[in-house]
């Protein structure tokens, strides 16, 4: 009896650990900087290119930070769930377009200078929102994607919730589903706007 | 007919390595002391793309601006320590290739070992029964047999009274 009982136990043990570890999302990798303030940056304004826009404006109001970029697939799934956030919702939500021309694998950039690649980055940002509908308070260009190291982006598209601080406290990596939205990310925000 | 084929297939293959696709190899950065810090440093750090492969051998784009990033920090003069931080305040411990010693960590680093001398002490166990059941099982002496037979012969003997 005690011959085949242990066996069939440690037999158990794998088949539990191999379930909850296929079941864990390799991608989801914990975010450093979740309960730390929103990095610093000034980008150009893709609505105002002669503008600038920095986190600190947003101090006071709980935001939304989502990084997106036209030739991302996974952000054309998530799209409609941000679109329809935008109708019902008063959140501010900040586009963080991440290396749009770059990004691209299409393209090769390297032959590109700064003014040329600016141009094609707001042409095809704003021919995409206008393709797909813009539920952006407003949307900034990181051409070189150096703020997106600064936010830890590895996987776009990826969706902060920001406090009336400036604290991240939330980071979500991959398309926002309306699952996500309801279950964790519209709870939070309600939580946070008290 | 099958050198031509071969002369071909040559053919081909070298169009092939001059098409559209193929890239200039990345520029090294000016000294080898620089390249050779990086490739240090980056060999230490995941892609967080394909996870599982280094920063340094990684050619994913996200890798490629890591390592311009990390080659900045070189100029500026950080420390390998530094750079290291630089990444890890980003991205969390997460692309680390050898996971700091800290609470969270201790059954990673320990587990093993714990395995291990588990598994050592169950071996010792399970031999030292082994020889004690095999002890009993050796044959008998010719004291041992001869009294085994008396008593087989005892039986069948008519019962005493």
């Amino acid at each position: 009896m005690n011959r085949f009982l242990w066996p069939l136990i440690g037999f158990g043990v794998l088949v539990v650990l191999l379930a909850v570890g296929l079941n864990l999302n390799p991608r989801d990798v914990p975010s450093p900087l979740v309960g730390k303030p929103a990095p610093a940056f000034a980008l150009t304004r893709l609505d105002a290119p002669e503008q600038q826009f920095s986190p600190k404006e947003m101090l006071g109001k709980v935001w939304l930070l989502n990084v997106w970029a036209s030739w991302c697939v996974s952000c054309r799934q998530e799209h409609p769930v941000l679109v329809e956030l935008a109708k019902r919702q008063s959140v501010p939500l900040v586009g963080l377009n991440y290396k749009e021309v770059r990004g691209d694998g299409a393209i090769d950039s390297s032959k590109l200078d700064a003014a040329t690649e600016k141009r094609m980055v707001i042409d095809r940002a704003v021919s995409w929102l206008a393709r797909h509908g813009d539920p952006y308070t407003l949307s900034v260009l990181d051409i070189d994607g150096r703020v997106g190291i600064d936010y830890g982006v590895y996987g776009v598209p990826e969706t902060y919730v920001i406090d009336k601080a400036g604290i991240i406290r939330m980071k979500h990596t991959g398309p926002v589903t309306p699952d996500i939205l309801a279950g964790k990310i519209l709870p939070l925000l309600g939580e946070l706007s008290r | 007919m099958r050198r031509w084929l071969l002369i071909l297939l040559v053919a081909l293959a070298g169009l092939a390595g001059n098409g559209p696709q193929a890239r200039e190899a990345a520029p090294l950065a000016a000294d080898e002391a620089t390249e050779r810090r990086l490739v240090a440093i980056s060999s230490e750090l995941r892609c967080l793309v394909c996870q599982n492969e280094s920063l340094s051998g990684s050619n994913a784009e996200l890798a490629n601006d890591l390592r311009r990033e990390i080659r900045n920090l070189i100029h500026e003069g950080r420390s390998d320590a530094e750079i290291m931080e630089f990444m890890v305040s980003r991205y969390g411990d997460f692309v680390r290739y050898r996971p700091p010693l800290k609470g969270t960590t201790l059954l990673l680093w320990f587990g093993p070992g714990l395995l291990f001398v588990a598994a050592l002490a169950a071996l010792l166990l399970y031999l030292r029964r082994r020889e004690r059941a095999l002890a009993d099982q050796r044959p008998l002496s010719g004291d041992e047999t001869r009294r085994a037979e008396a008593l087989l012969h005892d039986r069948d003997a008519p019962p005493r009274p």
